[in-house]
């Protein structure tokens, strides 16, 4: 099947879905509640950002609320107390959460399974503690109040839609590079460690070094997540920190689709919907909740993309 | 000292909680030789592997390759000094085609590897290399199909092709034939022969016509020991060799 077309410009089925997608989210604002879209892209780019390392290197972090939480605090803070601006402010907490993922990731990939998740609770529960101790993030009471500013000086992110479109690009941007990464020869190498690891030394990889920067690289993408969640709701609190966050983002990517980079993304929107439209329903969303998660790993043990993926990749939708 | 010895082990021991895998074994691999490791099961060969391969660290003794002392190596150096192991259980990237598995090898040179910002369309340039190779092991045909799919024998021959792909000057294979039917063993034994021009190649191999028809020299295992070593001829005349490899009165021939 040679096609006419230099591969770049072909007009292939996903390009035009990830189009028609991204023509969706243009619109949505306008019919749908743009928090709530939000705190779903949010959470979207979170389990993206956390399944860079589950499902491309093979490893369970069970400790991601750390970075997402903490680079929450340093961005608030630099925000409300030193008036950041908020593209600097959002910077300096993926920066924060990309050190914390350096100092941690090395120490933690010496260890795999059950151990590597472990280790990654331990320092996260040390950082809950820390942010349950330290000054400047106001313990029990989170920081709050914090203002939206105005984006390079122009933009003024305080108007929702304003800030829906800033969420938006800074998702499609972050998602972009995440496929990069995963196709790119680094990504490469990722695959093979996680299919075979003894056999990835053997050739000559020094596979700590590519964990490392994965788990890096995810740790600073799960900061951005937290910093621009903070930002929309305007306040950071315990619970960005808190374990339960690690654990919610262990389930969108496995109620998605691990391994793939957009269900992730499509779990966390699942989530996000269901506890935002059944809320009154008050403490039945956790029990919807883990029904649901029981119902998916049972029948799609790859996750809801991963059931559509025989019928996306035979139209060409999928590659 | 890089004369006419490539492996050179001194007192290679590796001991877990007492019991000794490998005991004081001195072993001596002739540059540009084919030479087969053999022994009963238990006999310390695949930990013999994993010592020399830096994937075990040996309790006492030294190991030089190519006259540099490599005893306290990370096994990825090792790899990358030239000498490249291949595993008992076919060692393949599932998830990758046949293709990408040989340019991972391919890849590790180019410096890249690192480059999580770099198109995936830049590896491209390594796919007629990567293409020669795996049809130097006869499974063009299976360029794009996930290397989890493939048959045992095929992946085998994948493997192979990925080792090769490194063009490395030592070249150990754990059981190169384990589990192959009898046109694949074959198809197998003319492609090592093959390599092993300008190549050193240390093998385990049960199969004892293989080790015939192929090796240089021999080295017989027994319990963790170097038993003898020599010529095919010289070990099959030797009664020990036939006692302990067999456990009885049985000549070595026909083991297969």
């Amino acid at each position: 099947m040679t096609s006419v077309y230099p591969p770049s410009i072909k007009p292939s089925p996903q390009r035009l879905l990830i189009l028609c997608l991204l023509a969706l989210f243009i619109a949505a604002p306008f019919a749908v509640y743009p928090v709530f879209l939000m705190k779903g892209l949010c959470f979207a780019l979170f389990a993206a950002a956390f399944n860079l390392l589950l499902g491309y290197v093979g490893l369970l972090s069970f400790g991601h609320a750390m970075f997402f939480g903490f680079s929450a605090y340093i961005t608030t803070h630099a925000a409300k107390e030193w008036g950041w601006t908020p593209e600097t402010a959002i910077l300096l907490g993926v920066l924060t959460a990309g050190v914390m993922g350096v100092v941690t990731g090395w120490l933690a990939i010496r260890r795999s399974g059950i151990y590597f998740a472990m280790v990654t609770l331990a320092f996260s529960q040390m950082m809950f503690f820390v942010a349950l101790q330290a000054p400047f993030t106001h313990g029990e009471d989170g920081i709050q109040g914090v203002p939206r500013g105005h984006l390079f000086g122009l933009f003024d992110l305080g108007d929702n839609v304003v800030m829906y479109y800033f969420v938006l690009a800074v998702f499609t941007g972050s998602l972009m590079l995440i496929h990069r990464i995963v196709t790119s020869p680094f990504g490469q190498v990722l695959k093979a460690i996680r299919d075979n690891e003894p056999r990835a030394i053997s050739l000559g990889y020094e596979v700590e070094r590519y964990k490392l920067l994965a788990f890096t690289l995810s740790a600073a993408l799960s900061g951005l997540a937290g910093s621009l969640k903070a930002l929309v709701f305007q306040l950071v609190s315990l619970t960005d920190v808190h374990w339960h966050m690690s654990g919610e983002v262990v389930l969108m990517p496995l109620l998605g689709g691990v391994g793939t980079v957009f269900g992730p993304a499509m779990g966390a929107f699942m989530i996000v919907a269901i506890q935002d439209y059944f809320s009154e329903a008050g403490s039945w969303v956790t029990i919807i909740q883990g029904v649901i998660f029981v119902v998916c790993v049972l029948l799609f043990r790859n996750g809801v993309l991963g059931v559509l993926a025989p019928a996306l990749k035979k139209r060409g939708i999928m590659v | 000292m890089t004369g006419d010895f490539i492996i050179e082990t001194s007192g290679l021991t590796k001991e877990f909680k007492g019991f000794y895998a490998v005991a004081d074994v001195d072993l001596r691999v002739r540059r540009h030789s084919i030479h087969a490791l053999i022994g009963p099961n238990g006999a310390g060969k695949t930990t013999c592997f994993n010592l020399l391969t830096k994937f075990l660290s040996p309790s006492a003794g030294k190991i030089w390759f190519n006259g540099k002392d490599i005893t306290q190596a990370k096994p990825a150096a090792i790899a990358r000094q030239g000498m490249v192991r291949s595993f008992q259980i076919s060692a393949v990237f599932g998830h990758l085609t046949v293709l990408e598995n040989v340019r991972v090898a391919l890849q590790r040179v180019e410096g890249t590897s690192f480059h999580f910002w770099r198109a995936g369309t830049s590896l491209e340039h390594l796919n007629a290399r990567a293409e020669e190779l795996i049809g130097a092991v006869g499974i063009a045909e299976y360029r794009d199909i996930p290397a989890g799919e493939l048959s045992y024998g095929r992946k085998r021959a994948l493997e192979i092709a990925t080792t090769l792909a490194l063009d490395p000057e030592m070249l150990l294979l754990d059981e190169p034939m384990a589990g192959m039917g009898t046109e694949d063993i074959k198809r197998t034994a003319e492609l090592i022969k093959r390599v092993s021009a300008n190549r050193t190649i240390l093998m385990v191999e049960h199969n004892l016509s293989v080790v015939a028809d192929l090796s240089d020299t021999i080295t017989v295992l027994k319990l963790g020991r170097v038993l003898t070593e020599g010529s095919y001829a010289e070990i099959s005349d030797n009664p020990e060799v036939v006692e302990a490899y067999m456990g009885s009165g049985h000549g070595a021939e026909g083991h297969g």
